[in-house]
């Protein structure tokens, strides 16, 4: 009994284990779910799943089991993000404890109902705790904000070269405050619209009506939601790996007002879509996207220096190949940033250059195409953030010498391939035509499985990992039970 | 050693991505049996539209092809229009006049005026006819497929050319679907790989690792079996063939302050999602593709 509450306790109590359990079961979720589309599907996999697991799949109903699909994904990621901001920032215990506690039963009621639902026949109990798995999740990111109250002196910024205000508030916390708060009502552009097409049995996927030049509020509003929780995921990552990178000096102080202007102005202009403000909103979305970008770059530029500075810190005069070679000596200090700077050539710059040539190139293009761009993009930019998460993790667990270098490169090499075949394969349009592209089409496939098979069987090799120390007496988890990550913090 | 694996592992896949197509590669030739000058009734009355299977209401009986328009009868099209002067040769197009859409200014709208618009490109290899500055001619073994590389001003012309109009959004799909319930494919609720030519179906036509998919001949999944490929009869309730995979089929739909034109059916390009009934894709109306054709409607 005392080996199962010992386990229980450091899976559901501490920190790593909790990060822990929603890895693995994102990573459970992906590897099953992810043999039902694309290359599996054309393999045959994709019948065998279904008849091996009993699945029961209406046509009709694809767009339905997608949104309850990445739905139960990113509150995972959402979940894990949690973990680490109640783990990084000074809260109540009273606060800290029940957030982990309504968003871990949230996910996996969300994650476990809600695929049940989608998936199996409709159960509607089943939906209703899929329901009840996204509100308490919503519950816990009310009291994430409250949590993290920027103007308690508790929480106010002593040291000076931190972003701090001149009474000594805390900009950084801010910054999380801000993103945490948004995060909460950007959430409802997403449940009001659901809460209405559910009650019809209504379903429909943002980039099938992104063409059509009547839009209702509603769709507007899913289209918004979709968009702005992802970004602001990603902008909570950033400040996470800001904090535990200890990011501070000049470049902070200056970073962290421009990440909550960015983070507020681009919370606006997406509002703003399902607003009368429409007409507008992409004009205020690329003034808010602009700032937090820039934000993003400092850190970029910080931790990049302190990186060079302490890796030749014993040469006199560092070569250029040596500042190079300080730079990438550790990825999992290397990688996060790298992947945020790559996220530009898979994202930001794809879809900036789709909305300056949406006239010219896209919407000359059949909607089949625009859809594969907007899909692959948004793909692309939750993989990065995957990433990013995984690179921390390692850290995290303390991942050290060759297994440490392995861990990291296998992540950013294999990440970055498949990711970089996934824009080609979005953006070939421009360069070959449809008669002349199977060739490429199969090498840029060949790429994307080669990264993406390598990099779950990489994660999968991880997670038996922990499994088998799980049931070692002195294992790793033991050392793990009780850090928190702000001890672990970057001096 | 790991890293000249990654190397050379790259290397290699994009050597194999330069490969050239040779678009002109021998096709299987069969006799579906089919007839593509057949027209079937659709009758007035109920049915069931969209992915929600709203009741919907045709009060009409209309008329429709029971396959997509061939590459023959679209190129005796061609040659009689190119005749008589309706449509002619500009630059490496062959062109007619369209009397143009009513301009909202709405945002992304293209403005269309009335003028001569592209109706199929002459020099495009992707193309299944030769043109010898005065007739079309089929390539041989694609007669009986269906007419590719044709703009929506081309399949509106064809239409028109002989009285017909380009089926609605809802006589399309009321003619895929029938009327008695709310199945995804015109014929039944599942899709397996002989029912339709769609991506990576396994069909005689397609080599993935060259030229990709094809277009098979019109009226092919007929329950025959053509040297051992064995395909499922995929006719819908009211007897049309490839209402689902092979080619998308241009519809005739004109929005307000929307210039695409839609098309239904998924194609051969396509996976298995996009044949369901109600799934629509939409190009601008000079657009054409190798995936993309249509076929008819008229009065009875």
């Amino acid at each position: 009994m005392q080996f199962i509450k010992d386990r229980f306790n450091y899976l559901f109590k501490s920190t790593k284990g909790l990060i822990l359990v929603a890895i693995a079961m994102i990573a459970i979720e992906t590897a099953i779910f992810g043999m039902l589309s694309g290359p599996m599907a054309e393999l045959g996999v994709r019948d065998v799943i279904v008849r091996m697991l009993g699945m029961k799949l209406v046509e009709a109903e694809r767009e339905g089991r997608i949104i309850i699909l990445y739905h139960s994904i990113a509150m995972a990621v959402v979940a894990i993000e949690s973990y680490m901001i109640t783990s990084l920032l000074k809260m109540k215990e009273f606060y800290k404890q029940a957030v982990r506690v309504l968003i871990t039963v949230g996910y996996i009621l969300t994650m476990v109902f809600g695929m049940g639902f989608a998936y199996w026949g409709h159960n509607w109990v089943f939906h209703g705790l899929f329901i009840t798995g996204l509100s308490l999740i919503f519950f816990a990111g009310v009291l994430l904000v409250i949590a993290l109250w920027p103007w308690n002196k508790e929480y106010y910024q002593p040291d000076q070269a931190h972003a701090r205000t001149r009474k000594g508030v805390d900009v950084e916390r801010v910054a999380f405050f801000a993103t945490a708060l948004t995060t909460v009502l950007s959430s409802l552009f997403g449940a009001i619209p659901g809460s209405y097409y559910g009650n019809g049995f209504e379903t429909f996927m943002a980039q099938d009506i992104i063409r059509l030049p009547e839009k209702t509020v509603m769709e507007y509003s899913v289209i918004g939601h979709l968009h702005i929780m992802l970004a602001l995921i990603a902008i909570m990552i950033t400040l996470i790996i800001g904090r535990w990178l200890n990011f501070k000096g000049i470049l902070h102080k200056i970073a962290m007002p421009l990440m909550i202007l960015g983070t507020i102005v681009l919370n606006l202009g997406v509002w703003g879509v399902a607003t009368p403000l429409e007409p507008v909103a992409h004009m205020i979305i690329y003034v808010g996207a602009t700032p937090a970008m820039l934000a993003a770059l400092f850190l970029l530029i910080w931790e990049w220096g302190q990186l060079i500075r302490e890796g030749t810190s014993h040469i006199q005069k560092p070569s250029f190949g040596q500042k190079i070679s300080a730079l990438v000596r550790d990825p999992l200090r290397f990688g996060p940033l790298w992947q945020m700077l790559f996220m530009n050539f898979t994202t930001s710059f794809v879809g900036i250059f789709m909305a300056v040539e949406l006239d010219k190139i896209f919407r000359l293009w059949p909607a089949l195409e625009e859809r594969i761009e907007l899909t692959g993009h948004w793909h692309a930019l939750s993989a990065i953030i995957a990433t990013i998460i995984l690179l921390y993790y390692g850290d995290m667990i303390g991942l050290k010498g060759k297994l440490r270098n392995l861990y990291g490169w296998s992540i950013i090499v294999l990440s970055d391939i498949a990711l970089a075949a996934v824009t080609v394969f979005e953006m070939k349009r421009l360069f070959i035509s449809e008669a002349t592209q199977q060739p490429l089409v199969n090498t840029l496939m060949l790429l994307m499985d080669f990264g993406l098979v390598l990099l779950l069987v990489l994660l999968a090799i991880v997670l038996i990992w922990r499994l088998f120390d799980l049931f070692k007496r002195k294992g790793r988890w033991t050392e793990e039970v009780e850090n928190e990550l702000s001890e672990e913090v970057k001096k | 050693m790991k890293r000249t694996f990654l190397v050379v592992f790259l290397l290699a896949a994009l050597l194999a991505s330069c490969a050239p197509v040779d678009l002109s590669a021998s096709i299987p030739t069969y006799d579906t049996g089919v007839d593509p000058t057949v027209w079937t009734t659709v009758p007035a009355g109920n049915f069931l539209a969209g992915q929600e299977a709203r009741p919907t209401t045709i009060d009409y009986d209309y008329q429709i092809m029971v396959t997509d328009v061939t590459v023959s009868q679209y190129l005796d099209f061609l040659n009689a229009a190119l005749a008589d002067g309706t449509l002619k040769v500009s630059g490496d197009q062959i062109v007619g006049l369209y009397p143009g859409d009513k301009f909202q200014g709405t945002k992304h709208e293209l403005e269309i005026n009335a003028g001569d618009y592209v109706i199929v490109p002459i020099q495009d290899p992707a193309s299944r006819f030769t043109f010898d500055g005065s007739r079309f001619a089929a390539i041989s073994g694609w007669e009986n497929h269906p007419m590719t590389n044709v703009s929506w001003f081309g399949a509106w012309s064809y239409c028109g050319y002989y009285s017909f109009q380009l089926p609605s959004e809802l006589e399309w799909e009321k003619a895929a679907r029938g009327s008695t319930d709310d199945r995804p494919f015109p014929w039944g609720y599942e899709i397996a790989r002989n029912n339709a030519n769609f991506y990576a179906s396994r069909d005689p036509f397609e080599d993935m690792s060259t030229f990709g998919s094809r277009t098979s001949p019109v009226g092919f999944y007929n329950s025959n079996t053509y040297d051992g490929y064995s395909t499922l009869n995929s006719v819908s309730p009211y007897g049309l063939y490839d209402m689902a995979g092979n080619v998308w089929q241009w519809v005739g739909d004109i929005l307000p302050g929307f210039s695409d034109r839609f098309m239904h059916g998924g194609s051969k390009d396509t996976y298995d999602m996009d044949l369901r009934i109600w799934v629509r894709n939409s190009a601008p109306p000079m657009y054409y593709s190798p995936s993309v054709g249509f076929r008819c409607v008229r009065n009875p």
